[in-house]
């Protein structure tokens, strides 16, 4: 064993841990904590495989915008757990059934997997051997996958005009604030000053 | 000996170890001296004399800070998520700490040389978030609750423009590792030849953004004790609330080391001739605390709306604007090649 | 290289940029007072890409590696889908302008959901599928959605994202399968890594996922649990919406995914589609039965139609592949003429959708009457009108492709289908007497109204054309 062995039995059990309570925590909030766990021993995960650019854009990503969105939103979650706990203990039986429907499916599945010929030299890893991943994964993503990559930018646009043409009202009942009016204005057109006597007002 | 600590498991064990200690703990004894620097700059903006009972000058303040906090009782509020109350401001601190792990002091003195260390700190940065959020939520108070919601909008909207920022500075790089960027900053003109002139109005943006992200003043509003009392730390007392301290100031002088690697040369000197070394790199990061410390001393807070405006409509651009500009220039290496200082590929 | 792929791709390119430009020019102006004139030039916009492809496109183009093709079948569908989308623009603009649903967002997040579909029936890649579906699916779920006060229409559209996301996500884990087992996404790979006679069991299970996805998206029953209630929420113009191009673009899809990925392995998939094809006309055929919303009744319509496309496909034949598109052409023509009539059924200037409120129509307006009964008549396949002939093309395709018990299934449905239609009629004419519907105030949506009836009638002569063309879309699916 080496210390990369341990590191991934330490990962691979943080991932199954966090993942598993994620599903059971009773407390929402919990639950996102666990998950965040999740990501993290993924992330480490994957630094061990060597895809280090990977693994940050996964904390940064997920566990730095995603997940504290995620949070944001359930902690302001007003939601009745006994009452959702009701409807869960409803509705365990058939869910457990499909559950193992499905797990007995995959296992047929497992067992007599199968590749094609092929498919063991096609997946073989692509990293060119003199220089870094994220320089080759740059390379890929720009070049054979940059189709892919400007279809992404427009799935993520369209998920921003839909954001916006559901959520935005726009108020007109209230003051806004213009700041660049405000920076704009000169003192000397918007003040005066005057000489009083002393004792005559003006 | 050498084989020592290069084989074997233990061997190496240590000198990891010895390693981290070897940063944290300085760093740590600095901060002390640090946070006095910070009051006691205050203190002069607004003409007061600052902490000046313990110790000559006030110098063993920090220290005497110290063990008030830790001979203290915790205090849980009632209907707390203990678990999650006490594990805030672990996160905070150890976030905090661990980011120190890439940065180098001089020329290979680091503890990992990554090759993606900025994203690293990226990263981490980007988790010292939940050591505010945590602590807000499971303090079961308002105040803390609204700090930590404000905390959570503010240090996602800035790391944005943080991170665009960084990106300009990664392509004119060509590389993502702190060595690398600061060795393209060394030129023959010494200070000229350092980021800050190329990537001029973003050397600001970074400071002001940085700023945000440590929720430091004018952006401190997740703590903002005219409104939300102290936000977030209200329910903290004794030794969590010293690490909750502690991990910000780790944090700001984290941002201070960043500031001096990305823009000012990190250890190289700034007139040509004169030797390279640590001790420029302490000098900067002191530079930059002592702006971090004038700026919290003159500037008011912001007002929420305010802070949300300039990060998303107008940081936000700009460092979007400048990412493309930079391509540009980097691309056809205009400026003499200042855009374009690539250490490997291109 | 780069300079060829983009050459080929370059209707998607330009559409994209009009949408985006369009965006921000709208944006920084007039807003939703320039909607009218965005839909118009969007539909005008349409129309020229799809005369420019059908006119330009030549021959057989890969782009990106593999990626994306540009061929017979991806022009044909694209061309029809280019107008069927501006049909469905123009003829609703007027409809949504006066009960303020008129946002600019809407033409700009078609023309996205267009480069969406453009996509789907080009790709070669399962990638390059599963991007173009989320981006057609996305902008449809928004557009779903765009009367966001109104309970039915959020409703609407949380329905369909959710299900939506759903059958992504059963997608995605075929696609995973697939990919674990062939280790390649591009069709190419897959078809050479399947080879020919039977798939693997596991390999089986991924492709089994990847037909329920793309069932989701066509509607086809198991999945059909959506549509009745997302063409009932949606505001009308953009259930037309949904009942044209998108089912067009999934049909194409699954016409892709089946021959250029799983060729070789047809009897794999072949029960597959036929059971999907036979429970979907018989459920639309029955379940309309009870319908009294006329929306509704549609979708369950297209539903059953979606079966009869499906049965072109069972076949697993060139013979099956043109007449499924011969099928989605007429499919889409009939739905633009009707809802062009559905658009226009206002009391007071309210809609109504009610089928009860057509009584005795046949006094009010005979010639609209006429052309609703050639579209209904059509729709139920009816001879001599040009429903029945697309029904024809595909029971012969599932005849020949030695599927006679599916064939026999859907003369059987569309037997029971026809009651539902013909009951429409059996309204407009021999109703009872009841309050008058407004007359009828969009011009375009009467042009479509009657051109769509014509072309039911006169399309018997020679199909315009399209089956040739289909027939040529077809054999470019095929191995060669």
């Amino acid at each position: 064993m080496t210390i990369a062995d341990y590191a991934f039995w330490l990962f691979s059990i943080c991932v199954i841990v966090g993942g598993f309570c994620t599903v059971i925590s009773r407390n929402p909030v919990h639950s996102v904590l666990w998950l965040i766990l999740a990501f993290l021993s993924a992330a480490g995960l994957f630094v061990l495989l060597g895809a280090e650019f990977v693994a940050m854009l996964l904390i940064i990503v997920y566990v730095g915008a995603v997940a504290v969105l995620f949070l944001f939103v359930v902690m302001m979650l007003d939601v009745d757990f006994a009452e959702l706990k009701a409807g869960m203990a409803k509705y365990l039986p058939l869910s457990l059934l499909i559950g193992v429907i499905l797990l007995m499916q995959l296992g047929i599945v497992f067992g007599p997997w199968e590749f094609s010929d092929s498919a063991q030299s096609l997946r073989a890893a692509v990293t060119p051997e003199d220089t870094h991943n994220t320089a080759a994964l740059g390379l890929i993503l720009y070049d054979q996958y940059f189709l892919l990559f400007q279809l992404s930018g427009l799935i993520l646009l369209v998920a921003m005009i839909g954001a916006i043409v559901l959520t935005l009202r726009h108020r007109k009942d209230i003051k806004r604030q213009n700041v660049l009016e405000q920076m704009w204005r000169d003192p000397a057109d918007a003040m005066e000053l005057k000489d009083v006597k002393p004792g005559q007002g003006l | 000996m050498t084989e020592f600590f290069t084989t074997t498991y233990l061997g190496i064990t240590l000198l990891t170890l010895g390693q981290v200690l070897a940063v944290v703990v300085p760093l740590l004894v600095a901060l002390a001296f640090l946070l006095y620097a910070d009051r006691k700059i205050w203190a002069a903006v607004q003409l007061r004399r600052g902490p000046n009972v313990v110790g000559i000058f006030g110098l063993l303040q920090s220290f005497a800070d110290f063990i008030k906090y830790a001979v203290k009782e915790i205090v849980y509020p009632a209907g707390s998520d203990k678990v999650v109350f006490l594990l805030a401001p672990m996160v905070s601190l150890v976030m905090a700490l661990i980011a120190w792990a890439v940065i180098p002091f001089n020329d290979g003195w680091v503890v990992s040389d990554l090759n993606v260390a900025i994203l690293y700190v990226m990263a981490v940065s980007s988790l010292e978030v939940y050591g505010v959020i945590m602590g807000g939520w499971a303090s079961n108070s308002k105040y803390p609750f609204l700090g930590s919601l404000r905390s959570a909008a503010q240090m996602i909207s800035y790391e944005v423009s943080l991170g665009l920022i960084i990106i300009g500075i990664i392509i004119t790089t060509g590389s993502m590792n702190f060595g690398d960027i600061v060795m393209a900053q060394d030129g023959k003109y010494g200070i000229f030849s350092w980021y800050w002139l190329p990537h001029f109005p973003m050397l600001f943006l970074f400071l002001i953004s940085a700023m945000a992200e440590t929720n430091r003043p004018p952006f401190d509003l997740p703590e903002a004790e005219s409104e939300l009392v102290a936000g977030y730390q209200v329910e903290y007392s004794s030794t969590p609330f010293l690490l909750f301290m502690i991990g910000e100031y780790v944090a700001i002088v984290l941002m201070c080391a960043l500031v001096s690697l990305l823009f000012l040369g990190g250890w190289l000197s700034p007139i040509p001739g004169l030797p390279d070394g640590i001790v420029w790199m302490l000098l900067k990061i002191c530079f930059v605390f002592f702006i971090f410390s004038m700026v919290k001393a003159i500037s008011p807070r912001y007002r929420y709306d305010q802070l949300m405006r300039i990060g998303w409509k107008v940081f936000l651009p700009m460092s979007l604007i400048w990412v493309v500009l930079v391509s540009f220039l980097a691309k056809f290496e205009l400026f003499g090649g200042a855009y374009a200082r690539w250490a490997i590929g291109g | 290289m780069i300079q060829a792929d983009l050459n080929i791709i370059l209707p998607e390119i330009l559409l994209a940029i009009y949408a985006m430009l369009a965006l921000l020019a709208v944006v920084y102006t007039g807003k939703d007072k320039m909607a009218p004139m965005l839909t118009w030039l969007t539909a005008g916009v349409f129309a020229i890409l799809a005369v420019w492809i059908g006119i330009s496109g030549e021959g057989e183009n890969i782009a990106f590696n593999g990626m994306f093709h540009d061929d017979a079948f991806s022009r044909f569908a694209k061309v029809a889908m280019l107008l069927a989308g501006a049909a469905v623009l123009v003829m609703g603009a007027d409809y949504m302008q006066r009960r303020n649903m008129l946002r600019f967002e809407y033409p700009i997040l078609v023309a996205l959901a267009m480069v969406g579909m453009m996509t789907m029936v080009s790709a070669g890649d399962l990638m390059a599928l599963y991007m173009g579906l989320e981006l057609q699916s996305l902008s449809l779920y928004v557009v779903a959605t765009l009367r966001r006060d109104g309970v039915k229409s959020t409703e609407a559209g949380m329905k369909y994202f959710l299900l939506g996301a759903l059958s992504s996500g059963l997608l995605l884990y075929g696609s995973s399968l697939v990919y674990g087992f062939a280790g390649t996404t591009t069709f190419a790979g897959i078809v050479e890594a399947v080879g020919h006679g039977h798939a693997p069991l596991g390999l089986l299970f991924g492709l089994t996922f990847v037909i329920s996805g793309l069932a989701f998206k066509v509607s086809a029953v198991p999945f059909h649990m959506w549509t009745p209630d997302v063409y009932e929420g949606a505001p009308t113009p953009i259930t037309a919406f949904f009942a044209t191009a998108p089912k067009l673009a999934a049909m194409g899809l699954f016409a892709r995914v089946l021959f250029d990925a799983f060729g070789g392995v047809v009897g794999d998939w072949q029960q597959i589609i036929a059971l999907l094809s036979v429970l979907s006309m018989f459920l639309g055929a029955v379940a309309a039965i009870g319908q009294t919303n006329i929306k509704r009744l549609m979708a369950y319509s297209s539903i059953a139609h979606m079966g009869y496309a499906l049965m072109g496909l069972a076949a697993g034949t060139a013979l099956g592949v043109e007449a499924m598109l011969v099928y989605m052409a007429i499919y889409v023509t009939m739905n633009v003429g009707t809802f062009a009539f559905i658009l226009s059924m206002e009391k007071d200037g309210q809609p109504v959708t009610d089928i009860a409120s057509l009584n005795m129509y046949s006094k009010q307006s005979s010639g609209r009457a006429l052309a609703l009964l050639f579209l209904m008549f059509s729709l139920a396949g009816v001879p001599p009108f040009l429903g029945f002939f697309g029904k024809l093309y595909v029971l012969r395709a599932a005849y020949e492709g030695g599927l006679a018990w599916l064939a026999i299934a859907g003369v059987v449905a569309s037997v029971i289908g026809a009651f539902y239609y013909l009951r429409i009629v059996f309204y407009m004419y021999f109703g009872k007497e009841g309050d008058a519907l407004d007359a009828p105030r969009s011009l375009v949506q009467q042009v479509l109204l009657m051109a769509s009836a014509a072309i039911m009638l006169l399309g018997i002569v020679n199909f315009f054309g399209v089956d040739a063309a289909a027939q040529a879309a077809a054999a470019a699916l095929m191995p060669h």
